[in-house]
Parts: C-alpha cells; structure tokens; sequence
C-alpha cells in the first residue's frame, strides 16, 4: 500500500469513512502519521465546540459569581467550586457512570420519550462535561478580570450617566475579556489538551474510532515501540497549540486595538 | 473483619454495610489514598528541585544549556501532560532494561527489538522475572514518580524562571555594586526574593499536581480510581457481597476527596501567601500594609 492509499483508506477513519480494520503488521510510518492526523479530528471538535459554548456560560457564570444577589451567586460558586477543584479525570468517570444510569428506553418528559442513549457515547457525554469544565474554568477567569476592572473606568462611566445594560455592556464587558484574554488563551491550550483524556476515561471509543492519542497508544502497544507514536502526537499537538496561540493573539490585537 | 462478619448472607441494613465497608479489598482501598498521597509527597519536592534546575539552565550564559532549559519548560505548554505519562512509563521501563542489558550482558548477540518485541536478556528485565507482584507495584510507582517529577518539574521551571525575572532589578544591582560575586547574588538576594513571586504560581501548580493523581490509574498503579472501578462494579450472587453497579457512588467519593484535598491545600496556601506577603514590595505586601496588618 502507498502513503497515497493509505492517506485515502484511514485520513477519515476516526469518523467511520474508509478502511474499517486498522493496520496489524508491517506498521508503516505513513500509517501513523495518517491515523493519528485522523484522531486530531475528534480532538478538534471536542475542543472547538466546548470552547465556543463555554465561552457564553462562563461569561453568565462570572456574572452570577460577581452577583450580589445569593440565589445567583451561591450555585455559581458550588458549580465553579466542583468543577475546578476535582479532576476532570474523575469528572469524565462520573458522568459516564451517571450516564449510563439513565434508564435505557429514555425518560418520559410531559408526555414525550426523551432517548438517553446518546448521552453514554462520547461524542455527546465527553463534550457535555468538557463544556462544563471549561466554562467553570473560564467562568473564574472572567470573574476575576470583573473584580479587576479599573475603578476610575466605571467612575468615568457613572460620570457619562452610563448605567445598567449600557454600562456593563459598553465598559464592563471589554475590559474584562481584555483583562482575561492572556489567562483565557491558557485555558483554551489546555482544553485542547485535556481532550486527550476522553477515550482514556470510560467513554468507548465505539468501532476504534478514537481521537490521536488514543490510535498513538494502539500503535504504542501493538509494536511495543513508543518512540515513533508519542513523537507524532507531540507533533501534531505542537501545531495545533500554535494555531490555538495564533487565533486567541489576533483577538487580542483586536481587543487592545484602542491601547497605545 | 468484625466477628459478625463470618456469614454476610445473614446480614442486613446498617451491619451488612459496616460488614461491606471493612472487607480486605476495602481495605486495599483506604490503602490506596495513602499511595496517592505518598505521590503526591515524593512528587511535589522533587518537581520543585527539577524545575529550579530547569530554570537555572533556562537562564544559564552557556548557549546548548539555554536551550535545553528553554526546550524542556516549553514542552509542556505544547504536548498535553498524559502523551508524556502514557510515553515515558514504556520509554523509561525500555531504557532502563536497555542500559542494564548493556552491563550485565555484553555478549549477547541478538537484536534488542525483534519485530514488535522488545528483548533484553533475562538478567535485565526490570523487576526481575521471578519477583512478586509488590516489587511490580513498587516498580510502576517509582516510574509513575519519575515521570510526575519530569513533567512537573517543566510545569515548576516555568513558574520559577518567572519568578526570576520578576525579582527586581535594582535588588540585583546593589548587589553587584557591594562587590558580590554572581554566585553570591544569586545565592543571597535572588533565590531569597523570587518565592514570594513563585508562590502563586507554584500554589497553582500543587493544585494541578493533586488534580493529576488519578492519571496514576493509566501507569498501571493500583491507586484510587482502580479500586473505585474495581469495588463498584456489578457483583453478582457468586460474590460475598452482590451488590448492582454502584460506580457512581465510588466516583462520587473520590470527587468528594478531591474537593477536600484542593480546598485544604488552597485555604493553606492561600495562608501561606499573606505569610511571605508582609513586607514585601508588591501589590499584596502594600495592600497588607494600608490595611494595617
């Protein structure tokens, strides 16, 4: 087989397109470059989805957590308290275990069956918790850029009778992303990162369709031989953190673009 | 465990619980959070004692050392954590046998990797063969520590060769000007002043660090979330104890010891932090002052 064919029988194999067995003998290096590039796939849009999502809640997070109303702000906390303070490792158990609890022929709401099945698969269950982990993470991070609002911005906004909607959305709201931008694109790599642990954490990966890490650790076991796999997800993962850096840089150009 | 326990068939409620909670894999279990946090003890030192070496070079005048500082501290930040724990426990068993096989067996004469296998002669297989399965779980965790250290210790360079940077200039330069050597300088006025800017940094990352112990389970050690997946797993009636799928509840337990665990150590760190604050010529050392504490 060619690099060529191989690139057509298994660059989309972690979606169900292509070849349906993977490789078992003479592993090729063509093979391993391709399948893993295949995995980054999964890593992406879990990575991707969660982000965007997470973005909103968190904002609605720090904005309950900042609250000085308590119904708002003490689940914020708890939430924010749960997420961050255990292992997204545990966190990826638990909703598994949780998930495959439901009853399997789906919850009767109002009348209408609500299928549950889907939850116990990884493209839906890793995401649910992923999204919530990032949006706690986040949801602190922006919390605390509020808090770090300089005083004389909204002195000046009281000043210029901004109020309310006007004055979070107008004054408030920039300079928090502004603030949060540097520890936010942190948060963002990592995300990307932590995405590696979803086939390693009770979600199966149904019909070895898996992300990177997860077809570097087949080739891993199955040549015994750890020093080609690992590299190439480092690879892999290497550029995709620098896209990451390069996306979140631009928006924070754009963010400070008013700056001298 | 208790007397009662003899025949759990006749058991029920709160004593067939008791009885339950205290059989030897239980046991086993309360054993493994002390495994974790013997981890979390040997781990946490000599991370710290990688990342000063990692920051030292980073910040060392002799270019191939520079590099190596800058490429060890920037590793982390681009390959998620677990492709190094998944990497270096066979990379680090294979290159310790390797090393071995080379002492203890010079003249062996077939190749080392055979295909898929990886062969090194009998003497030099780590444990050895005939060793029993403790000296396999000592083995797994001194290289689960190895590897948490290696790791760690880039995530730690990062923090102290920040706090480094951070230690101002003018503090430096009074010194040189009293006539001390570099090494005295470094000694006497930078080591000293850089950990109040470490702190946070280095507070951070212990939290980190306890929140990665669960990555133990993927090296292979017996630790919490084996025993979690283990114990409450369905039991049919073949077992002392039937008992359905009750992983959640497990999990449950482990996500309350991990919330206590970081919310300990922040409450502490956070203490420590007010601590080395007074007096300091930062944002937390002047806000203390003003207050008047």
């Amino acid at each position: 087989m060619t690099c060529w064919e191989t690139l057509g029988a298994y660059a989309f194999r972690s979606i169900g397109y292509g070849e349906r067995l993977l490789p078992r003998t003479d592993f090729t290096l063509c093979q391993q470059f391709t399948l893993i590039g295949s995995g980054l796939i999964w890593n992406v849009y879990f990575g991707l989805l969660a982000l965007l999502a997470g973005f909103f809640a968190a904002n609605a997070l720090a904005l309950a957590k900042a609250s000085r109303n308590p119904r708002a702000r003490i689940p914020a906390d708890w939430f924010i308290f749960i997420f961050r303070g255990s292992p997204l490792f545990i966190q990826f158990f638990l909703a598994y275990e949780l998930f495959v609890l439901l009853p399997r022929t789906g919850i009767d709401l109002f009348g209408i069956t609500v299928e549950t099945s889907w939850l116990t698969k990884a493209w839906a269950g890793a995401l649910i918790v992923l999204f919530l982990n990032t949006s706690a993470y986040a949801g602190e991070i922006f919390y605390g850029a509020l808090q770090s609002i300089p005083k004389g911005e909204l002195e000046a906004a009281d000043a210029y009778g901004l109020t309310g909607w006007k004055r979070f959305i107008r004054i408030q709201w920039p300079t928090m992303l502004r603030l949060a931008w540097p520890a936010y694109t942190n948060e963002a790599i990592f995300l990307f990162h932590a995405t590696t642990l979803v086939f390693f954490s009770g979600f199966p990966a149904f019909q070895q369709r898996g992300d990177a890490l997860y077809y570097a650790n087949y080739f891993a076991d199955k040549t015994f031989n750890p020093f080609i796999p690992y590299p190439i997800v480092g690879f892999y993962f290497i550029c995709l953190t620098l896209l990451v850096t390069l996306v979140y840089n631009l928006i924070n150009t754009r963010l400070n673009r008013h700056l001298p | 465990m208790f007397a009662s326990c003899a025949d759990p068939s006749t058991l029920d409620g709160l004593n067939w619980l008791a009885c339950y909670l205290t059989t030897g894999k239980h046991l086993d279990f309360y054993w493994s959070f002390a495994t974790v946090l013997l981890l979390l003890v040997i781990t946490a030192p000599l991370a710290l004692g990688m990342g000063f070496l990692g920051a030292i070079a980073s910040r060392s005048p002799v270019l191939p050392l520079r590099w190596l500082g800058r490429a060890y501290t920037a590793m982390v930040r681009g390959v998620p954590d677990i492709v190094f724990f998944l990497f270096f426990v066979i990379a680090l068993d294979q290159g310790l046998e390797w090393l071995l096989h080379q002492v203890v067996c010079p003249d062996w004469d077939q190749p080392i990797r055979q295909g898929t296998e990886f062969r090194v002669c009998p003497q030099a297989k780590i444990p050895s063969g005939n060793a029993d399965a403790f000296w396999y779980q000592v083995d797994g965790f001194v290289r689960a520590v190895i590897t948490f250290a290696l790791v760690f210790g880039a995530f730690a360079a990062n923090v102290i060769y920040g706090a480094m940077q951070a230690v101002p200039r003018a503090q430096l330069e009074t010194a040189e000007a009293y006539g001390m050597s570099n090494r005295q300088v470094f000694r006497r006025v930078l080591v000293p002043q850089m950990w109040v800017y470490a702190l946070p940094g280095l507070s951070n990352l212990w939290v980190i660090l306890i929140k990665a112990t669960p990555l133990l389970f993927l090296l292979g050690v017996q630790d919490i979330v084996y025993w979690a997946r283990e114990l409450g797993g369905s039991k049919t009636s073949a077992y002392e104890y039937p008992h359905p799928d009750w992983r959640l509840w497990y999990f449950l337990a482990l996500l309350v010891f991990y919330l206590l665990a970081t919310w300990a150590s922040e409450r502490a760190l956070g203490r420590l932090t007010a601590r080395l604050s007074r007096g300091q010529a930062t944002a937390a050392g002047e806000a203390m002052r003003k207050a008047g504490i």
